[in-house]
């Protein structure tokens, strides 16, 4: 069974990379763009940051000037594109299709500043109509996501498996690496919290969000080579969505002494309440509102720390930068690693931290 | 950096389903195949060696106390070993000075009774030799004096005189 699982995973993360074929193209640079180069000599950071840290229908890998600089050679690895919209139904398309301001069965990707890299709805004569379709599509933050859950499911059965196959031992192979956190996240996290009665219902959670995050993080920390370098866990949705597991499973988990808190808080006289439960029911959202944002910015952040350190050698212009940026970035990237942990490590901590206030003990 | 408060900070409705698809798909099954085998393992070891850990300090409280018992056995084993090497001493010393008891006494009767003896047979070969004696003195006297001495009642008495008068010893 697990054996199957494995080799199912196997197969589907190398059918992927199969039809993740790298795109080459070749595109002119236009004569304005040229000259705006030109104008300005000066390298644009906040671009380039952006690109990397921003969700991307291509996984963008590298870009050569050519002839000179009059073509532009982009190598990139086109997404599939999956498109839900009223005039036009449901479209399935690679994102070659669609690259550099190309349209494409009426979608364009947009260039305006407020929709730049988001999908709009463009008419015959390639103007924007306004609306926009239902969004998707596999980008790379999803493909970064996949690969990431793909790996953590192969780790985690193989873990798994490994304990079924050699019964109750001391921990050897993969159980020597990895049971250590998992002890750390039962000991350090679930049962100082939840108490000794409640840690095991809520160990699968803490466990699967503390690792998602950390793969995610370590993931994103590994440049260039896909399906690594995707800035996952800094982007805004997705941890939006752990976050909302928190919440809801806070929320479900509360008992009646924590919802009594919320509507009728012990000791609160009844003419405060009207002004009490508004308060409660803000910090009900704020806590796991707090989280998304945590993990977040710190991860954003740390991408925008080590391309800023990297961009010093094309804003300076000076191969001699380069062994001072090269020492910074080791050095970020040493601090990454230990950001990566902790973010994992505080998301699951104040997980396991909210659910607790909701399940307090009845005499509290 | 503008659009930093856009692109970054409002995610598409793609990426939101996206990413709750995966992360439960991910969830689920590692909650189903994953957590489950390796919590219960990580669990039943703990208990294992919680167990093991309480039955070493049984069996080693249970060696300490088979110890002292032993001890305690071999002192009372020595004591009576004592008590009995005493016993057989005196019981040995008391035979052993009640056969010299005997043997001496058993001894003494015997000399005295062949003292005894000795004692009778001497008188009686005495008084034998006494008699063969008189009648050999007799008879000498009368070969020698048969001719000159008749035998008279005083020669007797007279020859028995001087004969006890010649003690043997």
């Amino acid at each position: 069974m697990k054996t199957r699982i494995l080799r199912g995973l196997l197969i589907l993360s190398l059918s992927i990379a199969a039809v993740l074929q790298s795109c080459v193209e070749t595109i002119p640079v236009s004569k304005e763009e040229k000259a705006k180069a030109a104008a300005n000599e000066k390298f644009d950071a906040s671009t380039f940051i952006m690109e990397h840290i921003a969700d991307s229908h291509e996984w963008h890998l590298w870009t050569t000037k050519k002839e000179n600089d009059t073509v532009e050679k982009v190598t990139y690895i086109p997404l599939p594109v999956i498109l839900i919209s009223r005039e036009k139904g449901f479209n399935f398309f690679f994102s070659n299709k669609i690259a550099h301001g190309q349209s494409f069965l009426g979608y364009k990707v947009s260039e305006s500043e407020e929709l730049k890299g988001k999908i709009i709805n463009v008419d015959e004569t390639d103007e924007p109509t306004g609306t926009r379709p239902l969004d998707f599509s596999i980008t790379k933050t999803i493909t970064g996501m996949l690969f990431a859950a793909i790996f953590g499911l192969w780790i985690f059965l193989s873990l798994a498996r490994s304990y079924k196959k050699t019964g109750i031992s001391y921990p050897h192979g993969i159980q020597s690496f990895l049971e250590p956190v998992v002890l750390f996240i039962r000991d350090d996290i679930a049962l100082p919290n939840l108490g000794e009665h409640k840690y095991e219902r809520y160990m699968p959670y803490l466990l699967s969000a503390f690792f998602f995050i950390l793969i995610n993080n370590l993931m994103g920390l590994i440049p260039v080579l896909p399906p690594f370098g995707a800035n996952v866990t800094g982007n805004v949705g997705v941890t939006f969505v752990l976050a909302l597991c928190t919440f809801l499973i806070t929320q479900f988990s509360g008992n009646k002494a924590y919802w009594k808190h919320v509507f009728a808080a012990p000791g609160v006289p009844v003419w405060l309440l009207p002004v009490m439960i508004p308060v409660e029911l803000i910090g009900l959202i704020s806590k796991p509102f707090a989280l998304m944002i945590r993990l977040f910015a710190n991860i954003t952040a740390g991408h925008i720390i080590v391309l800023s350190l990297i961009c010093l050698i094309f804003i300076f212009d000076s191969l001699a930068v380069a062994p001072v940026s090269i020492l910074f970035v080791v050095f970020m990237d040493c601090l990454e690693l230990l950001v990566a942990f902790l973010q994992a490590y505080i998301f699951t901590l104040l997980s396991a931290l909210f659910i607790s206030m909701a399940v307090p003990e009845e005499h509290h | 950096m503008i659009f930093l408060s856009n692109s970054l900070t409002s995610p598409g409705i793609g990426v939101v389903v996206w990413a709750a698809l995966i992360f439960g798909i991910f969830f689920f099954i590692l909650a189903k195949f994953g957590w489950k085998p390796i919590l219960s393992a990580i669990k039943s070891r703990d208990e294992m060696i919680k167990s093991s850990l309480a039955s070493a300090a049984k069996a080693r409280e249970e060696m300490v106390k088979l110890q002292s018992d032993n001890e305690a056995i071999l002192k009372k084993a020595r004591e009576e070993r004592e008590v009995i090497l005493k016993e057989a001493r005196e019981v040995r010393d008391k035979l052993i000075a009640e056969a010299k008891g005997k043997a001496t006494e058993e001894a003494d009767k015997i000399v005295e009774k062949a003292k005894a003896g000795i004692e009778m047979e001497k008188a009686k070969a005495l008084s034998e030799i006494h008699e063969q004696v008189t009648t050999l003195s007799i008879d000498i006297a009368s070969k020698i004096l048969s001719e000159k001495l008749s035998r008279t009642e005083e020669q007797e008495k007279l020859i028995s005189k001087y004969l006890k008068d010649i003690d043997l010893n």
